[in-house]
Order: structure tokens, then sequence, then C-alpha cells
């Protein structure tokens, strides 16, 4: 294991990195996209219009968003994380949007007849009732995410695809390996948390039905 | 920037979307008839998924070389999820009733699945099949860190000259071609449907 002892103490700084990078811009990302989403669904004529222009916009790469951002802002985790955060939306933005358009209009009308006002019905029946589908969209964001983070150490911000980077320039296995397997578990733990969450999130009389 | 970098992109996608046609539709039929095997199959599939483009691409080329087998290996290591995963999922979702109505008729289990199964379960198929296509044109641009060529090396050059232009013109032609198959695909699938729809009645 003399891998680990020369490179021990930068993995674990790079698998924190990582993290931060992913956790914070995954946050942000679905801050955004459930107020988006929801601001959306309201308007269903204006996101048929909407939807497909921003997901046209998602099919840029990241590594081109990261670029240009990298041109303007600079190199701080700034750069990094905002990018990473506008990629983190789209999935989320989708599911919550489709989530809350596919709620029965009997549910919503029910609300209404027992004195609901629309925020409150917003609260206590469209968003539970879109819940699987918005933590669908957490959970491939997220996977993504920790895909894209990878991404960091191409503008020297560091994080796990340092590794990647250092492994391919100088065709080490072990560095891109080092790299590849913890993000691939930061991957996996991650949706497994949010798996739990789901649980949690998710009301009970609908828990049954994926 | 010239055509020939357009084409080569090109090149990189379909070949990746025919190999992972011809590797994912039967590990998706194969996880569909062995309900034992299917749960472990779409784990794979969803694993290689977590694994970061960039270090996929790096590990194929220790076992491969720098050149587009790497990529184009690596790539579809990457498009097999939503191909198997659609494929498996539509054939499940066939309803129940058409597929003992095969088996009453002393169709054997191939028959069905070639003459029943899969035409019905296609369009849900070919969605995969899309979504793979359309990731395959983003993820491409890594091709070029591992001697691939395609729209990444002007991306890539564009980032390290801090040349706007450079970058904006690859950056382009890629959504371009991303929208055309998108929409392409979408026609296509369409007439697909009405076709078996027409034939049925």
């Amino acid at each position: 294991m003399i891998f680990f002892e020369t490179y021990g103490d930068r993995l674990i700084t790079a698998f924190q990195v990582h993290l931060f990078y992913v956790l914070t811009s995954v946050t942000i990302g679905f801050a955004i996209a459930l107020v988006l989403g929801i601001l959306l669904s309201r308007v269903p004529q204006y996101a048929k219009v909407i939807m497909p222009l921003l997901s046209v916009f998602q099919t840029i790469p990241g590594i081109v968003f990261i670029g240009i951002l990298f041109l303007y802002l600079g190199m701080i985790p700034a750069t990094v994380i905002s990018a990473l955060a506008v990629y983190a939306i789209f999935p989320i933005l989708k599911n919550t949007y489709t989530g809350l358009l596919d709620i029965k209009k009997e549910y919503i009308e029910a609300a209404k007849g027992c004195g609901m006002s629309p925020f409150q019905t917003l609260l206590e029946v469209e968003l539970p009732l879109a819940s699987p589908s918005i933590i669908a969209g957490l959970r491939m964001s997220t996977i993504y995410t920790v895909s894209w983070a990878v991404l960091a150490a191409m503008i020297g911000l560091g994080g796990l695809g340092e590794f990647i980077y250092i492994g391919i320039a100088s065709n080490n296995d072990q560095l891109i390996l080092a790299g590849a397997i913890p993000s691939a578990i930061m991957a996996i733990g991650l949706s497994l948390l949010i798996d739990v969450l789901r649980r949690v999130v998710v009301p009970k009389g609908i828990r049954s039905v994926k | 920037m010239d055509a020939s970098i357009i084409l080569e992109h090109l090149y990189l996608v379909v070949m990746t979307v025919i190999f992972s046609v011809v590797v994912g539709l039967p590990i998706g039929v194969l996880a569909y008839l062995k309900p034992a095997g299917r749960k472990i199959v779409l784990w794979s599939v969803e694993i290689l998924q977590t694994i970061p483009a960039l270090a996929l691409l790096g590990l194929i080329i220790i076992a491969l070389g720098p050149g587009k087998m790497t990529v184009i290996s690596g790539l579809v290591l990457y498009s097999l999820l939503p191909i198997v995963h659609n494929t498996c999922v539509g054939l499940e979702n066939v309803d129940n009733g058409i597929k003992e109505a095969g088996k009453g008729m002393g169709l054997t289990q191939l028959d069905r699945l070639i003459s029943v199964e899969i035409p019905l379960a296609f369009p849900m198929i070919f969605t995969g099949i899309r979504i793979a296509t359309v990731t395959t044109v983003g993820v491409a641009v890594f091709a070029t860190s591992v001697g691939g060529g395609g729209l990444g090396k002007i991306i890539y050059q564009g980032i390290r000259t801090q040349n706007i232009n450079l970058i904006v013109s690859g950056t382009v032609s890629l959504m371009i071609m991303a929208v055309l198959f998108d929409v392409l695909m979408i026609w296509i699938n369409r007439r697909l449907a009405k076709g078996a729809h027409n034939k049925a009645f």
C-alpha cells in the first residue's frame, strides 16, 4: 500500500473538495429548480415553449460552460459551483414540472373544496404528490454532478478530477482509478442517501407506487 | 473549423449508437427473459453511469491505447443504460393479455419475442436509443483527451487559448447536431408508431 502512503492525504482532501462542490451545487440547483418548476407549472402554456428551449440549452457540454465561465470569473470555486448548479437544475426542474402537472385535477379540486388556499394546496397536496418524481430528478442530478465535478480539475480547482487528469496525462492507471473509484462510490453513496430521503419525504399513501 | 471535424464527431456518435444497440438490445432482452438476473444487469449498467466519462476513457486508453476505438468503446459503455433499461421495461410493459394470446396461439417464446413483444415495445426501445444518441453527442467531447478528435478538439483548443469564438463555434455545431438527432428520431418514432397502427387496424 505504498500508493496510499504517497497519495492518501491528497486523496482525502480531493474527496472532500469534490463532495463540497457536489453538495453546494446540487443544493443551489435544487432550490432554483423547485421554484422554477412550481412557477412553470402555474403557466403550462408558456412552459410548453420554455421547456424545449431549456433542453436545447442542456445539450451544451459542461466543459464549455466551465470554460466560458472561467474566462469571465477566473479560477475560483464559484466558477465550478455555478456551472455545476446550472447543470443540476434541469433534471429536477423537468421532474418537478411534470410531477406537478401529472396530478389528477380531482385532488386539487378536493383541496379547494376543503377550503385550502392555493398556497396551502401547493404545500400540502401538490408537492407531496409530486415528491416521488421530484426526488427521482434530484437523484439523477446528483449522480451527474458527481461525474461533472471532475471538470473542476481542468481549471486547476482540485477534486477527484485532479487524479484522473494527471493519470491520463502520465498514462498511470493507478492514478486514474484513484480518481474514478472514489467518485463512483460517492455517486452510489449519495444516491442511496437520496433513496432514504425518499422514504421519509414521500407520503405513506403513495409509497407503494414507484 | 472545417467540415471534417464535424464529420469526425458524427462518425464517433453513429458508430457508438450502432454498437450500443448491438450490445444493449440483447442484454435488455435477456434481462427481461431472466427476472433473476434483471436486478443485477440494471444495477451494473447504472454503476457504469456513475463512473465519470473522463475516467472511463482514461481506463480504456490503458487497455486499448489512444484512438477512435477507445472513444467508441467508452461511449458505448456509457450509452448502455438508456437502451438496456428501456428495452427491459418496454418489454415488461407489453399488455399481459397480448402475451397470453401469443402463448395461446402456440407461439414459442422466441416467436413471441420477435413477432409480438419487440414490435410492441419498439417505441419505448427507440426512445432509449434516442436518449443515448443525444447524450453521446455531448459526451463525445471528451474524445479529444484520448486522441479521438471530434468537436471536443475545437472546444478544448478554444478554452486553452481563451478564444471565445472557437468555443462558441464548436458548441453551436454540437448543439445543432444534438437537436437535429433529437428531432429526426422523434419524427421517425412517430412515423413508425403510425405505420404499426395502420397495419394493425
